[in-house]
């Protein structure tokens, strides 16, 4: 009882403090912006701790953010085995492989607007579908290794990325297109110096979209079927054991491997597109 | 009309050519296999000398025999028209002529994709409303309050860079061992991954009306309420359906992956199942009957959005 009363107390200092703080003068500082969240992640980590104490709730159902930490702590070498196998192997080279395939056909479906205009319409609506379904088939083609996770990486990435680029490289005014004709650049040219800068912004909103669905697609591949190894193992098995600290620590480690990869993204995207107003607003 | 339809035919019907090639060098040890068994001449004629060849080597000195790489029952990789005879046997077949279908016993049958469709429908469709409302009223909350803004909306944001289906198995798990099963579990999950696109989406929208607006309304000393219903609810409509369509899809996702672990219907269970049992024209029906669902429910969106639309005046 002392505990649950605890929780209160704490969420009510919190949402106090961050309630001073978001509407007093440090609200537009850099430190506020990343004070109060954090704050507000502290209040409810804590909370949970005190609330699965104070209530005493099992250990299958929901295990207290310390249990879930020393379990991340004891574990550590089999989940960084894990993030090799699942984020490194099959998310990050199936991206590479779906991103890169991506941007080449659009440049090809750039050049031919018949192209544009029959694999558009079919691209977008494959972006549509749930294409995590493809992963038993896959799995059943390339083996229960890292390869049937990069296809489905590659699979699921590949739409977004590809109706992003295309849109990005129609972003060119007939202005611009124009003075390059004046310079006498031929389209290989054109393309390389005013069309992909230009396209830039779409493409890392591609690249930022297909973070989330490489991860997404490497691990639910792996729910079809997987070596002893990786981050849905671990979470599929580890169920299955009740053992659902670790549970908490693989999806700690899918949650910070995806915001990591997201931040690299983003800072790639800082780096070079300074110059669109998006960036140079902040 | 004619300058659309006319490129997208050809892709498609592009598509369902090289489908039909890759079968071959897909399908051609299995059917070498078979043809050996029933006693024809196969080129390298011992099992070891083919699995040591090259797929498309193997079709090039076989060509005897490629017509059964479009005909064989349990194949890596099944003809269009394999897929498409086990759709119409898992859809009208089933329910129509079969002994447990519609027809003859009143109820879907369990075999018929009919069935399973419905049942990751209606998980969708509840996980999508639920996300729907918790994530409007939550981005209603962060527009209104400052705290709630500064100290919610980040984690929003980063919420989305998190591959939540990896939380799937355990909260079917642990639903079911608080005594909650069947749609419902499904349904959290379809409503979890719905939920942040609808939050950022709204927030954006209750936020797009200027300040000029917003000024004009306070001329009229219209109480913070009445400027949500009046000015900032109608305006956020047109990001509300954007929002809406990358929900819905993502909730379909949800339904589908949260259907693994359970094997209680839905086509979810009808994939894990033909993978665990080989059969892979029914995983491909299943994937199918997926897109269509897909498609449907985005095409339905989009007809609801362009006729609120169309009524409000947003659009011509």
């Amino acid at each position: 009882m002392i505990s649950l009363s605890l929780a209160l107390v704490v969420w009510a200092a919190g949402w106090a403090l961050n309630a001073r703080l978001a509407n007093g003068p440090l609200s537009n500082t850099r430190l506020g912006r990343i004070a109060v969240p954090a704050i507000f992640g502290l209040t409810v980590l804590v909370m949970w701790e005190l609330i699965v104490r104070g209530l005493n709730v099992p250990q299958v159902i929901l295990p207290a953010p310390s249990a879930i930490g020393s379990a991340f702590g004891a574990n550590l070498t089999v989940l960084w085995a894990d993030f090799v196998q699942t984020i490194l192997k099959g998310g990050l080279s199936g991206y590479v492989m779906g991103c890169g395939a991506a941007l080449c056909i659009a440049v090809l479906v750039d050049r031919f607007d018949f192209l544009r205009r029959g694999l558009l319409p079919v691209g977008s609506f494959m972006a549509a579908l749930p294409i995590v379904g493809t992963a038993p088939i896959l799995v059943m083609w390339y083996g229960f290794g890292w390869q049937s996770k990069a296809a489905v990486v590659v699979l699921m990435v590949f739409f977004p990325m590809l109706v992003n680029t295309v849109a990005g490289l129609r972003d060119t005014s007939a202005m611009q297109r124009d003075l390059m004709r004046t310079y006498g650049a031929g389209y290989w040219q054109t393309l390389w110096k005013l069309r992909l800068p230009a396209a830039l912004p779409f493409i890392f909103n591609g690249l930022k979209i297909s973070t989330t669905l490489a991860l997404i697609g490497a691990i639910v591949a792996e729910f079809f079927g997987s070596p002893t190894v990786g981050l849905g193992f671990r979470i599929s098995t580890s169920v299955g054991q009740l053992a659902l600290d670790v549970v908490w620590a693989a999806i700690l480690v899918a949650a910070l491997a995806g915001s990591a990869f997201y931040g690299v993204v983003t800072l790639a995207e800082r780096g070079l597109t300074f110059w669109h107003p998006s960036q140079r607003a902040q | 009309m004619r300058e659309r339809v006319l490129p997208v035919l050809v892709v498609v019907l592009a598509i369902v050519t090289l489908w039909y090639v890759a079968c071959l060098p897909m399908n051609i040890r299995e059917v070498l296999t078979e043809a050996e068994r029933a006693g024809a001449v196969v080129t390298p004629s011992t099992a070891i000398e083919r699995r040591d060849a090259g797929a498309i080597g193997l079709v090039l000195s076989n060509t005897d025999h490629l017509a059964q790489s479009w005909s064989q029952e349990r194949a890596k990789l099944p003809a269009p028209h394999q897929v498409a005879i086990e759709i119409w046997d898992s859809t009208i077949g089933e329910e129509v002529y079969g002994r447990r279908g519609i027809v003859q016993s009143g109820s879907f049958s369990n075999r018929s994709l009919v069935y399973h469709t419905g049942i990751t429908l209606w998980a969708t469709v509840l996980g999508f409303v639920i996300g729907t409302g918790l994530g409007v009223l939550l981005a209603v909350g962060i527009v209104h309050s400052r705290t709630m803004d500064t100290s919610v909306m980040p984690w929003a944001i980063v919420s989305q860079t998190i591959p939540i289906v990896a939380l799937a198995p355990m909260i079917i798990v642990v639903l079911y061992s608080v005594g909650v099963q069947g749609m419902f579990p499904k349904a959290v999950i379809s409503a979890y991954l719905s939920f942040f696109p609808v939050v950022v989406g709204m927030v954006k929208g209750l936020r797009s009306p200027d300040a000029m607006q917003l000024d004009l309304l306070r001329t009229y000393s219209a109480s913070p309420t009445e400027a949500l219903f009046k000015l900032r609810l109608p305006a956020s409509v047109p990001y509300l359906f954007a929002s809406l369509k990358i929900g819905i899809a993502a909730s379909l996702v949800g339904a589908i992956v949260g259907e693994l672990p359970v094997q209680k219907g839905g086509l979810g269970a009808r994939m894990l199942a033909g993978s665990y049992y080989g059969q892979t024209s029914q995983i491909w029906a299943a994937l199918f009957a997926a897109a269509t669902l897909a498609a449907v429910l985005v095409f339905a969106i989009s007809a609801m959005e362009r006729r609120t639309l169309r009524r409000m005046g947003v659009a011509g």
